[in-house]
């Protein structure tokens, strides 16, 4: 019967990442292809991958997707973690529920909504003085980070709660201020998960389109409003070029980072082990 | 310094003129409707290794982190070296906590770690290190400076919070259940070590815990706590000897417990009828109870002597029967079921390696103990 | 050695902020503003506490507000094209605007009726066929030996860090009558005819489920993996079937990772647009689809306006109990 239920269980794994994985594959499959045609294989080119560098208005979308999505991350990241600490930390406050609502919200919330809803909100407000008047950069940057930040918040948030608080009352017995104590003890522990949030943020910025569409103005495109609209319009290889070297791109790092996880998990073993032996000195037991 | 001012010395609270270190004035601590701490007065000298002793949810981690600042009192005041803490958090306290969980920063060096303290104090780089190896040298961690968390053992991590506790030269620590993550080799050891740093740098200590050995081992005067109030201060040998009350009898060591009626009150002795011994208990000293009240007279285990042979005195024994025998190396428990129903423990030391008549299970035996050696308890 | 450098980098970081910080605390203009703030009950808490309430407040809730009162204005030419709610006549007397004809115009027009109907039941067994593959993969993972477990996470989260358009685009290309699937099957004889895939309900399943079937494993196996697994051996133990242990003690305690992942699906399933859009047919009608041409083809802002706020309120009991779900699985309820 466990052998039927690995049997059932390895399947599902293998049709689930089967079927995660053949559109990616074909993608990068077709953006070496040197017929424009899907049906038809005309052998190993690069040539979209040429066509893709020199096609100007693509590069422009893809550096302002770019901005915007770093600008997005770094702002989700601050809002976020604060968000995060306040929930995590700060026991009961006015307007705590509120708040608390507020930040699961977004995670569930359909774009065409929010989109919607902060589109009204920047036409309601541009009477006013300091409002930027253009539709652009700046709204695209604050709909994605209003968007990005509860994800950023749950990740800290679950991250402080796992996190052992007597570290910050110990701080705070050696006489350091809660500020001080945040910057140097809360911060560096949790850091791994803010760089985690700040990825995530990141590849939602970069990734959305239709609160992009909505907040943009007339002049604004950013990557992923170009490729729907080439994409509604037929099959441009180009696309699958920059698909491709976007999952590289994103291959490699994860990779890295993934080595580098794992020679530091084993080093970190190998300590803890030597470490055990060292209390068997002290009383004079065998080490 | 003669001797009674040495034993003054030492015992400061038979000091009349002696100023508390930390007074604690009638607190009490509410989280919503469930009475944490309930109106606890306590005075603590310097110099003292003081014990919270309880069981868990009696109160005593609630007490000791409301002396650290972590929690402020629903109602009364703490006095620390006369000042007045009311409102003052536990970064602006001239007192270090050493936390149970140790509570070492994990992305920090050994030296780090104990330094933190310091720097947070403003204190020159210079003092600062020559400070922090003095203290790791004290605690035998010489030569660890640049490990981190991960890389010592329990033993060791336990030592660099205390360091790292104590390099403030704080007046007052606290140590909440110091020796509970420790086994029962290393626990020994640490204890010992413990009141050695404590006499050499002369720091009040205030102990939790729910060890009774710990607390007896460690502490100059005990505190026994039972839902959220104090129930008895004193030395351990005060509070093992002239326990207060039913529980306190019955929380520290082992007790037997015979239930009985005074049937005679004078101010040099006291008689009690007992129906769970069977024969009535003499008392060598005056007891304060009510006429007629029930009265619960405590004989420790190791004070009741077993004997094949009926004692000459009429009081103060009874026959019964081993029903259990547990070998324990340096002495045996017996389970004596007495003619009267009850179960007595009894424990003795193997004093002598080879015994030809050793007690054995089913032996009828007779139990007596001596009049001085047994308290009456009223409740 | 390169960590050692590291942590003489973080040391002089946190010193320069340490000093800045000491440099900003102890200068005249914080202090005083520090003192005018604290007499009036501000202190640093409530500034932290601040920030991301009144951003949340400012960019979440309140467009709310305005999109319902845009949902009551008229539609007229120029910027913006809507109508002031509220008018002054004569500098003296305030006049209000209220047309509710968005609303009726709704519940008249069956077209609106059907894609609430259609796109609800398009994310329920989207959602439905997501947990039927993603609860067995998401259990796998949390069984399988630890160095896999961390692999194969990664490949789950993988194509989430593709571009979500390009991947639903690689789809029309699979499905396509000339696309891979098709000629795969006709050149092995299996069919003589394309069978005519894309533009259809079922591409866009596939699509949906496709992009959304991570969101229903990560919560699912974070539910999964704080499984005490020496429960399920007593429960064998104790006489129980594997599939017995399973249905009694697994599946109950997976349920708030089931709730979590489902509603993580089910929710932006309803106002889903961009896959609709992509690989669903002019049949498939769905609302997100319905608001767009609303506010972009038709420019009626008050309109779409109408239309979200009535998505909004479809969605509010699985908004709610999503939230339930996640105070408890992140613990965000006050613990002091």
């Amino acid at each position: 019967m466990n052998r039927n239920r690995s049997m059932f269980l390895l399947s599902a794994l293998v049709f689930g990442f089967a079927f995660l994985y053949i559109p990616i594959l074909s993608v990068i499959l077709y953006s070496f292809n040197e017929s424009r045609l899907v049906t038809v294989w005309g052998g190993f080119s690069l040539k979209w991958y040429g066509e893709l560098l020199g096609d100007r208005q693509m590069l422009q979308g893809v550096w302002l997707s770019l901005r915007i999505a770093a600008v997005t991350a770094t702002g989700a990241v601050i809002v976020g973690t604060l968000a995060g600490l306040v929930l995590a930390r700060f026991g009961r406050f006015r307007g705590r529920t509120l708040l608390s609502g507020m930040v699961t919200a977004p995670l569930v919330m359909p774009d065409v909504i929010t989109g919607l809803s902060l589109l009204l909100l920047f036409v309601a407000f541009a009477p006013l003085p300091f409002v930027p008047d253009q539709r652009g950069f700046a709204t695209i940057a604050i709909a994605h980070i209003t968007l990005t930040l509860s994800y950023v918040t749950v990740v800290v948030q679950s991250r402080l709660a796992t996190m052992d608080d007597s570290l910050e009352e110990a701080a705070m017995d050696l006489g350091a201020r809660p500020t001080k104590v945040f910057l140097l003890i809360t911060l560096p522990i949790i850091a791994p998960a803010i760089v985690s949030g700040w990825l995530l943020a990141f590849t939602l910025s970069l990734d959305d389109l239709v609160i992009a569409s909505f907040a943009a103005g007339p002049s604004t495109n950013t990557l992923p409003m170009m490729i729907f609209s080439k994409v509604r319009l037929g099959v441009t290889p180009e696309i699958n070029a920059l698909a491709t070297l976007m999952v590289s791109v994103v291959a490699i790092f994860v990779v890295i980072a993934g080595v580098l996880m794992a020679r530091q998990e084993k080093a970190r073993q190998r300590d803890v082990q030597l470490a055990k032996a060292g209390d068997g000195s002290v009383t004079g037991a065998p080490a | 310094m003669n001797a009674a001012a040495r034993e003054v010395k030492k015992e400061p609270w038979k000091d009349p003129r002696a100023q508390a270190y930390i007074r604690i004035e009638k607190v009490s601590k509410k989280f919503g409707d469930f009475v944490a701490v309930n109106d606890v007065s306590l005075s603590i000298y310097r110099g003292e290794i003081f014990c919270l002793l309880g069981g868990s949810g009696c109160g005593k981690t609630t007490l000791l982190r409301m002396l650290a600042g972590f929690e402020q009192p629903s109602s009364g005041r703490i006095f620390i070296d006369g000042a007045d803490m009311d409102g003052v958090p536990p970064y602006e306290r001239p007192v270090n906590m050493m936390f149970q969980s140790y509570a070492l920063f994990p992305h920090m060096t050994v030296q780090d770690n104990v330094a933190f303290g310091l720097k947070q104090e403003g204190v020159k780089k210079a003092e600062v290190a020559s400070r922090v190896a003095e203290m790791l040298s004290l605690v035998k961690l010489g030569g660890f400076e640049h490990r981190k968390p991960h890389q010592l053992s329990g033993g060791q991590r336990q030592r660099v919070a205390l360091a790292r506790s104590l390099v403030k030269r704080p007046k007052l620590l606290l140590l909440d259940e110091p020796l509970g993550a420790l086994d029962k080799k290393l626990r020994e050891h640490t204890q010992f070590e413990l009141v050695n740093i404590q006499e050499r740098l002369g720091v009040t200590f205030v102990v939790v815990t729910h060890d009774q050995e710990e607390a007896m081992t460690l502490a100059s005067r005990i505190g026994v706590m039972n839902q959220g109030r104090i129930v008895q201060v004193g030395t351990p040998h005060e509070i093992y000897e002239f326990p207060a009350s039913r529980f306190v009898s019955e929380f520290i060591g082992n007790v037997n417990m015979f239930e009985g009626r005074i049937i005679a009150d004078e101010p040099d002795h006291v008689m009690i009828e007992s129906q769970e011994l069977g024969c009535p208990i003499y008392i060598g000293h005056g007891v304060s109870a009510p006429p007629d009240a029930m009265v619960w007279t405590a004989v420790r285990p190791e004070k009741m002597i077993i004997t094949r042979a009926a004692p000459p005195e009429q009081h103060n024994r009874a026959q019964g029967t081993i029903k259990e025998i547990a070998y324990m190396g340096d002495m045996s428990i017996y389970l004596v079921q007495l003619d009267s129903g009850k179960t007595v423990r009894i424990t003795q030391p193997n004093a002598f390696r080879q015994a030809e008549d050793r007690l054995t299970w089913d032996e009828r035996v007779w139990m007596s103990w001596h009049e001085s050696s047994a308290v009456v308890v009223t409740e | 050695m390169a960590p050692q450098s590291y942590v003489t980098l973080g040391e002089r970081l946190s010193n320069g902020i340490e000093l800045l910080l000491r440099t900003v605390t102890h200068s005249t203009p914080y202090r005083w503003s520090n003192r005018m703030l604290r007499t009036r009950g501000v202190t640093g808490r409530t500034i932290v506490i601040a920030v991301p309430w009144v951003w949340l407040l400012l960019f979440f809730l309140v467009p709310f507000f305005i999109v319902l009162k845009i949902s009551f204005a008229d539609t007229r030419l120029g910027q913006p094209p809507y109508t002031d709610l509220f008018q002054w006549v004569e500098n003296q007397y305030l006049q209000v605007r209220f047309n509710a004809g968005n609303y009726l115009f709704l519940l008249q027009d069956s077209l609106y009726a059907q894609a609430f109907v259609s796109s609800v039941k398009v994310a329920a067994i989207s959602t439905i066929f997501c947990l039927a593959l993603g609860y067995p993969m998401a259990y796998g993972i949390a069984r399988a030996n630890a160095s896999w477990r961390n692999v194969l996470l990664l490949l789950i989260i993988l194509p989430f860090w593709t571009s979500f358009l390009v991947r639903v685009y690689a789809w029309i290309g699979l499905l396509r009558n000339n696309g891979v699937i098709n000629n795969v099957l006709m050149a092995f004889g299996i069919v003589d005819e394309p069978i005519v895939m894309l533009q259809t309900n079922f591409a866009m399943y596939i699509g949906i489920v496709y992009s959304y079937l991570p969101f229903m494993i990560l919560p699912l196996y974070s539910n999964l993996e704080k499984h005490d697994q020496t429960l399920i051996e007593a429960a064998v133990d104790l006489g129980a079937t594997p599939l017995r242990a399973f249905l009694r003690v697994t599946l109950p305690l997976s349920m708030p990772g089931v709730i979590a992942g489902s509603m993580l699906v089910f929710i932006p399933a309803v106002g889903e647009f961009v896959i609709p859009r992509l690989l669903g047919g002019t049949d498939s009608l769905m609302i997100g689809r319905v608001l767009w041409d609303e506010f972009f083809s038709n420019r009626n802002w008050p309109g779409a306006s109408a239309v979200a706020i009535c998505l909004l309120l479809v969605l509010v009991v699985p908004i709610m109990i999503f939230q339930r779900y996640q105070l408890r699985e992140v613990g965000g309820d006050a613990r002091k």
